[in-house]
């Protein structure tokens, strides 16, 4: 909704009326990023891990065909159900059958960003089944009814007060208690009630082995564990996207991506599921989702490479300053604002916008997705389609008319400083997005061609 | 046309021509010393590391270290006299008031201080999340510097589960400040265990 009231710039405003805020989470995701290159500089091979892990990728995408077949043969081997949704209401209608077939009605889930993307849990309790998320940062803003604003850390943009103050009203901690300490054990007690309790549990995936028809799940809290090892039914759902060829290449992507999403040498449980335990059932749901669509997209598949570390999040100095929330998807920041336009280009018009193209994020992404290139192209995609904010349409038009008529282009300059000179209300408005936190310069007395002209006696 | 058959027809379609894959990581870090580079990356990220010549100090160190423990379980048999008997083989959620597990680990990683735990060193899946506190018993001869090391210790090996634990479970989900303890795990002890005769 580029032109309507949902847009990055509009959202973003909200999120900087709080200064102080700002301040903290633009220090803290770029202490995350600091982590994250410390961590990259232990090992002498980071940049060939990155080139090869890109690599790998490259193959995937190019044999994904013959790599899901094989994947889904061997985990239906080992026992696992597999599912095919071509898109987002499919794998949701997926989701519900099997609950419903076992006459569940409440589940815990872990963190998956594509359950988020398909709006899974909104669609449950419609079908009147109750979620319970429990990583904790999801925990959090699903008390607050936010989405997550951040993909590695959920509730980055919330302060302890203010969690404190939701697990006063949820979970009966004392009113102005916020130490995360004794927040943490009391989401402890209360989430392992859920693990206890529940009989489903449904998991994200990070990475699926076309080799062995495993699937590899990472989490530092243990949560996924937890919910799946107890549950008589564990779901994971995955975009097609994650397969990798071979075990052996884990090792390669489990060095990058914690070292990337925090700096840690890994996450704290990287658990490799390839069989249901005696009496349990296991569902792994394959989702399309556009997916298929943005592999056709030459300029933008490499897309499909993101293994969702969030270091690209940390490092951009837009997301840094304008919060999650402000991309209005369910991944945010650089990477996302490349996936949401190929799902909906109208509505995700404004993102591929919300960028500097200082292409930081290219620096730091683990397998080398060219984010910062596919951000411009998608601009030029989108104003070609149309989509382009109007203001924007306008100014750019009248650009590209002022610079190819040098007749006009001269007097436009003289025009424009006349206006700052003579009527700078025409320029230091809110209309002037340049004029926001910013004055206006002061106009030179003449252009370079007038004074070149002048001073050469031409 | 189902959505299995859509969705492959529609990567055939898309996906560009093939690109091979590459060669492995030559020469990745090793380490002259893995054991002492696992246990400074093990107490960073919240474990600690206890060298042992035999099960009996193990044994000793869980009678003397764990005394104010209830329930305190083990899969090792070289553990038994110090552990309770016949837990086995029960409904995952009877586990929940597990206070210590001590299991074996095939292997250790020092680059991340993880330990490669498979289903069989487990007895059930849910043991080394469930408990309050977790113990690894892991050979010294078994601990390798890098992941591309831990993946050919691993190689085809069957397993219906297997997991990678470094570290006690953790979360800094609140204003990042680091909490051990979110659902797993509070603390972390590893048996470093170099036989005398070995």
């Amino acid at each position: 909704m580029s032109t309507g009231t949902k847009d990055h710039a509009g959202l973003a405003d909200i999120f900087n009326e709080d200064e102080a805020r700002v301040d903290w989470h633009d220090e803290t995701l770029w202490f995350v990023r600091a982590k994250r290159d410390k961590a990259a500089h232990t090992l002498p091979e980071w940049e060939a891990l990155r080139e090869n892990a890109s690599k790998i990728k490259d193959n995937v995408l190019s044999n994904l065909h013959d790599y899901l077949l094989q994947f889904e043969a061997k985990a239906q081997q080992n026992g696992i159900t597999v599912h095919w949704a071509a898109d987002a209401k499919e794998h949701n209608e997926i989701v519900t059958s099997i609950l419903k077939a076992q006459s569940v009605t409440r589940i815990v889930k872990s963190k998956s960003m594509l359950t988020e993307e398909c709006h899974l849990n909104e669609h449950l309790q419609q079908n009147g089944i109750e979620v319970i998320d429990t990583d904790l940062g999801e925990r959090i803003v699903q008390l607050a009814e936010e989405p997550p604003s951040h993909i590695v850390l959920p509730c980055i943009h919330k302060k302890k007060e203010e969690i404190g103050e939701l697990f006063h009203e949820h979970l009966g901690t004392p009113q102005g208690e916020s130490d995360p300490q004794f927040l943490t054990a009391a989401a402890r007690v209360h989430l392992r009630e859920k693990f206890l309790t529940r009989k489903a549990a449904i998991t994200g995936v990070n990475f699926a082995i076309a080799e062995t028809g495993e699937f590899v799940v990472c989490t530092n809290e243990g949560n996924a564990d937890m919910g799946a090892h107890l549950a008589d039914v564990h779901i994971a759902c995955m975009g097609i996207e994650k397969i990798i060829p071979k075990r052996k290449h884990l090792a390669v992507f489990l060095r990058l991506l914690a070292r990337s999403a925090t700096g840690q040498p890994i996450t704290t449980y990287s658990s490799h599921f390839n069989k249901p335990r005696a009496g349990q059932e296991m569902h792994l749901v394959l989702v399309d989702n556009g997916r298929t669509k943005q592999l056709g997209r030459a300029d933008f598949r490499n897309s499909l490479k993101c293994i969702r570390c969030g270091a690209c999040m940390n490092t951009c100095p837009v997301y840094r300053r304008s919060g999650g929330h402000s991309y209005h998807t369910a991944i945010a920041g650089p990477i996302g604002s490349i996936l949401a336009p190929n799902l909906d280009m109208k509505e995700y018009a404004d993102l591929p916008f919300a960028s500097t193209l200082c292409g930081s994020c290219t620096n730091v992404c683990p397998v080398k997705i060219n984010i910062h290139e596919q951000l411009y192209k998608w601009r030029q995609v989108i104003v070609k389609e149309g989509y382009a904010d109007k203001k924007k349409a306008v100014a750019m038009k009248a650009m590209e008319f002022t610079l190819s008529h040098p007749f006009v282009y001269k007097n436009a300059g003289k025009a424009g400083r006349w206006v700052i000179k003579h009527a700078p209300f025409m320029v230091n408005n809110n209309l002037n997005l340049w004029y926001k936190q910013r004055e206006m310069p002061e106009p030179p007395k003449q252009s370079f061609s007038e004074w070149y002209k002048k001073n050469n006696n031409e | 046309m189902n959505s299995r058959a859509q969705i492959l027809s529609r990567i055939k379609e898309n996906q560009p021509e093939l690109s091979s894959l590459p060669a492995d990581l030559t020469a990745p870090l090793q380490y002259p010393d893995p054991v002492e580079v696992f246990s400074t990356v093990l107490s960073n990220i919240g474990g600690t590391t206890v060298p042992v010549k035999s099960y009996e100090e193990i044994q000793q160190y869980i009678k003397t270290q764990f005394a104010d423990q209830k329930r305190i379980i083990s899969t090792i048999p070289e553990l038994s006299a110090v552990t309770e008997a016949g837990w086995e083989g029960q409904d995952p959620h009877s586990y929940e008031d597990i206070d210590i597990a001590v299991i074996r680990a095939h292997f250790g990683v020092a680059e991340n201080a993880a330990l490669w735990v498979t289903e069989e060193l487990m007895q059930q899946r849910v043991i080394p999340f469930i408990c309050q506190q977790l113990a690894v018993v892991v050979q010294r001869k078994d601990i390798c510097s890098n992941m591309h090391e831990a993946y050919a210790k691993v190689a085809d090996a069957v397993y219906g589960f297997g997991t990678f634990i470094a570290g006690p479970s953790k979360t800094a989900d609140i204003e990042q400040s680091l909490v051990l303890g979110a659902h797993g795990p509070k603390n972390m002890t590893v048996f470093i265990l170099e036989m005398a005769k070995d």
